[in-house]
């Protein structure tokens, strides 16, 4: 399995990262939904990415439907610190498999996995 | 029960940051991504922590030297702060992020000035804990395996 991690902070990518190699999940990490997009239209593909909502120039709402109307069908998880219904409906409804609330935990991971699986 | 007083010491402190209110559950998620390939990994990451958000500290009081004050701004930037607060676990230090942002929604310059100054004094204290924690830990060599807290 391959990961894809998407966040523009370097500390919440650090533990992204972390999570996804302890759980034996080789990954890369970039810092913004245009990377991400980027990244598959060179060609790489990810079984999970995880996409975290607030960054900047790509934004992870703008991304996940930009990367759905390119045609990925990745599991997509949102991972962001927004909590209110309103705020993540839209990232919901760009694309999203799945939503789990900062921080990350082995737990929350876990779950987002076993959608996968 | 610990033996080795070094260790002992190490746990006590470790004890005091929960008990205390300075760190959360978050802070032992990070421990149990410690391993023997990534031995420092706590360390590296509240390193990487104190780094990345002395900039954010540094925007946010500039910042609140202009004027007229820009909420969305300040909000945006304590935004950022506050998820990185909370992948380390630093619980009071993202408290007064929370209380910053309701002041920034309320439009309250002085309460966003207020609070900034307590959050930096959080932010500071636990900084000077945590470094002390990680040269003890240093002194006591490498746990076998981590603790929960009590």
């Amino acid at each position: 399995m391959t990961a894809l991690v998407v966040d523009d902070n370097m500390v919440n990518r650090t533990i992204h990262h972390q999570l996804l190699d302890n759980l034996g999940i080789e990954n890369v990490a970039v810092g913004n939904g245009k990377e991400a997009v980027d990244i598959h239209c060179s060609g790489k593909a990810f079984d999970l990415i995880l996409m975290d909502m607030d960054m900047p120039i790509m934004n992870g709402i703008e991304a996940t439907r930009k990367l759905r109307e390119m045609g990925i069908r990745s599991m997509i998880a949102g991972v962001s610190t927004r909590s209110m219904e309103q705020e993540i409906r839209e990232f919901i409804e760009a694309g999203l498999d799945d939503y789990q609330e900062k921080p990350l935990t082995v737990s929350k991971l876990i779950s987002i996995i076993r959608k996968i699986n | 029960m610990e033996r080795n007083p070094l260790r002992r010491q190490l746990q006590m402190m470790r004890k005091s940051f929960f008990d205390q209110g300075y760190l959360d559950d978050q802070f032992v998620q990070l421990e149990e991504l410690q391993d023997e390939a990534n031995p420092n990994f706590v360390e590296e990451v509240v390193t990487l922590y104190y780094r990345d958000s002395s900039r954010l500290i540094l925007s946010i009081e500039q910042a609140l030297e202009r004027k007229p004050f820009d909420f969305n701004k300040l909000d945006a930037y304590m935004h950022q702060f506050k998820g990185s607060s909370s992948s380390i676990g630093a619980k009071k230090v993202k408290a007064e992020s929370t209380l910053f942002r309701e002041y920034c929604k309320s439009g309250n310059k002085e309460g966003c000035m207020r609070c900034f100054q307590q959050l930096k004094k959080e932010y500071a204290t636990l900084r000077k804990k945590l470094e002390a924690y990680f040269q003890l830990a240093r002194q006591a060599g490498p746990m076998e395996t981590a603790c929960r807290p009590k």
